[in-house]
């Protein structure tokens, strides 16, 4: 337990001290919950914007920090040599992708906490009006499902390209599933044919889910439920494949 | 400068670790797609010597060493260390082996205290972080992260993280790279203490100094292959024959100046007015100076130019080839090489 638990404190460690991990972890997610609660720009279709964008903006935060920091992170640990610098010591693989995966679970936790208590300070509450919170347990089982998918996909990334080019791909992707992924511009204000494009993707499934339970609650879908798994299974399997040392 | 003799029997034993050399390589061949990075190049170093890996860049060395630690598949040969293969045995290979790369491998915002603490907590029975942090001088930057380390700092806590597992066999590509004069006091220091503790050091060098200060023997590779092996003693004195160089007036009657000095005793005129003289104990004594000086006296000679034996680096660069065998071609130079050098002189 003892590498587990440094790898892990390591891990956080560095999140928390990283400036721009930290911005885009906390503050680009509460940013735009406090600014588009605040301007009503976004077409919610709710009565309530927090009931449309406490979801909506706890899956984005759940993608920026399991995909997006995650592989960043993880390309200039590659560039710096210091995965390969790990790769001579006892702490092994599957001890360094644990501590990655709970240091991600771990801020999400924090996330979550933050977004959760400026939700209510809205008058936001789970389920939407008069909603009873029974959905919550399967809200966090499709965050976990997702954030597997994310991870993946982050890791991916990271194994294929150059820290610099990853960095901006990452970002780039990003912001194209922060926009098509019915976060915060429902998916049926997106065209038909880019809408059924979207909900085959990680992030449409995340938010519709967290949507449903969280905002209207109604239970999360078969498909999404199906997409969800899907990707949390191919996406470490194609990291796996891509994973290198150096 | 010559340890060899005496340390490795001398030597306090590692726990577990025999007669079998600590790390073996044999006829190890590593390509990097068509081109050949090793070629079928053998050495073994022990527990209780250092060993360096000397050549030019581009030589081979990192290769070599990154084929040790289980970093490069072998194309063919074996490679071993501790008697473990570091490909298939890595997991049971990496808590006994201490590793620096050539460059890099820390994460650069940690601070130097961090870093040493988090691979500390990799290993069962670790160093404790605090004492080698003060053993590597970095107690003044603890804090500092190791972007903000000086190269020289960063060399350091590279060797004690290399280090904080007490490893039976350290591997330290270029430790001194980029070090200042003092720093590199703390690791040439550091490195002999892990010896005379027993640890089997293997380090590669580009620069001689560092080799024959360093080293209990010293293997010379350059294109991937062995050139030659030994002590730095001993590489000096084999390519040099114990001879002493001199020049004076061409055209000395080399045959009555060799009868003058003693049986077995030749003189060649390699030059106009260059002469070497071999002798047949190898050393050349201040006696037989003194003689060729008075043989040379009393005939009204001038003496310039007088030189015995040889450094390792004028060593070096006759086995390499970098300079001083213009008359190899090409494609002889190789064999010409491993003719002169090939120095295994343990016995």
């Amino acid at each position: 337990m003892r590498p587990l638990a440094a790898q892990l404190r390591a891990e956080v460690t560095m999140i928390f001290t990283n400036g721009e991990t930290l911005f885009l972890t906390l503050g680009i997610p509460v940013v735009f919950l406090l600014f588009f609660s605040a301007v009503h720009v976004l077409p919610t279709g709710t009565t309530h914007p927090a009931d449309f964008l406490v979801p909506g903006i706890l899956a984005l935060a759940v993608m920026s920090t399991s995909m997006t920091a995650l592989s960043i992170g993880t390309g200039f640990e590659r560039g710096y040599g210091v995965l390969k610098r790990l790769g001579s010591t006892p702490l092994g693989r599957p001890r360094l992708l644990a501590a990655k995966i709970l240091a991600v679970l771990a801020v999400e936790v924090l996330q979550a906490a933050v977004l959760v208590g400026v939700g209510y300070a809205m008058g936001w509450h789970p389920g939407g009006p008069g909603g009873t919170g029974a959905l919550v347990g399967e809200a966090l089982a499709a965050m976990v499902l997702g954030t597997v998918a994310f991870g993946g996909i982050g890791l991916a990334l990271a194994g294929l390209l150059k820290p610099l080019v990853n960095l901006a791909v990452v970002n780039a992707l990003f912001v194209v599933l922060l926009l098509l992924g019915g976060m915060l511009i429902p998916l049926s204000k997106l065209p038909g044919w880019l809408a059924d494009v979207s909900k085959a993707l990680p992030a449409a499934a995340l938010s519709e889910a967290l949507h449903g339970t969280l905002g209207h609650g109604t239970p999360v879908s078969g498909r999404d439920w199906l997409v969800l798994a899907v990707w949390a299974v191919g996406a470490p399997l194609v990291a796996g494949l891509t994973f290198r040392w150096e | 400068m010559d340890h060899a003799d005496a340390s490795p029997a001398a030597a306090p034993r590692h726990i577990g670790a025999s007669t079998a050399p600590a790390v073996e390589c044999d006829a190890v061949v590593v390509r990097y797609g068509d081109t050949l990075a090793v070629d079928r190049l053998s050495f073994a170093a022990h527990a209780g010597e250092v060993l360096a890996l000397l050549g030019p860049n581009g030589a081979g060395k990192t290769s070599t060493v990154e084929a040790l630690e289980g970093y490069r598949p072998v194309a063919s040969g074996s490679v071993r260390v501790l008697g473990l293969d570091p490909g298939r045995d890595h997991r049971a290979l990496v808590p006994r082996i201490g590793v620096m790369l050539q460059k890099g491998g820390v994460y650069p915002m940690l601070g130097a205290a961090q870093v040493l603490q988090l691979f500390a907590a990799y290993y069962d029975d670790p160093e404790d972080p605090d004492t080698l942090l003060g053993q590597v001088g970095l107690d003044r930057v603890r804090r500092t992260p190791w972007r903000r380390l000086s190269g020289g700092e960063q060399q350091r806590l590279s060797l004690a993280l290399a280090l904080v597992g007490r490893p039976e066999v350290l591997f330290l590509d270029e430790p001194t790279a980029g070090v200042d004069p003092e720093g590199r006091i703390v690791v040439r220091e550091l490195i002999t203490a892990q010896r005379d503790k027993g640890l089997c050091v293997l380090l590669t060098t580009h620069e001689l100094d560092e080799a024959e200060r360093v080293a209990d023997r010293v293997v010379i590779i350059d294109h991937g292959r062995l050139l030659a092996e030994g002590t730095p003693a001993e590489l000096a004195s084999g390519t040099a024959d114990g001879s002493v160089r001199f020049t004076t007036d061409p055209g000395i009657d080399t045959g009555a100046l060799a009868a003058a000095l003693g049986v077995g005793a030749t003189v060649a005129e390699e030059g106009p007015g260059a002469y070497r003289l071999r002798l047949p104990g190898g050393a050349a004594s201040p006696a037989v100076v003194a003689a060729l000086a008075g043989w040379l006296a009393e005939r009204n000679l001038s003496l310039g130019d007088l030189r015995t034996g040889q450094s390792l680096e004028e060593a070096y660069l006759a086995i390499t080839g970098s300079r001083g065998v213009p008359e190899s071609e090409p494609d002889a130079a190789t064999a010409g090489r491993r003719g002169r050098g090939q120095t295994r002189g343990r016995g």
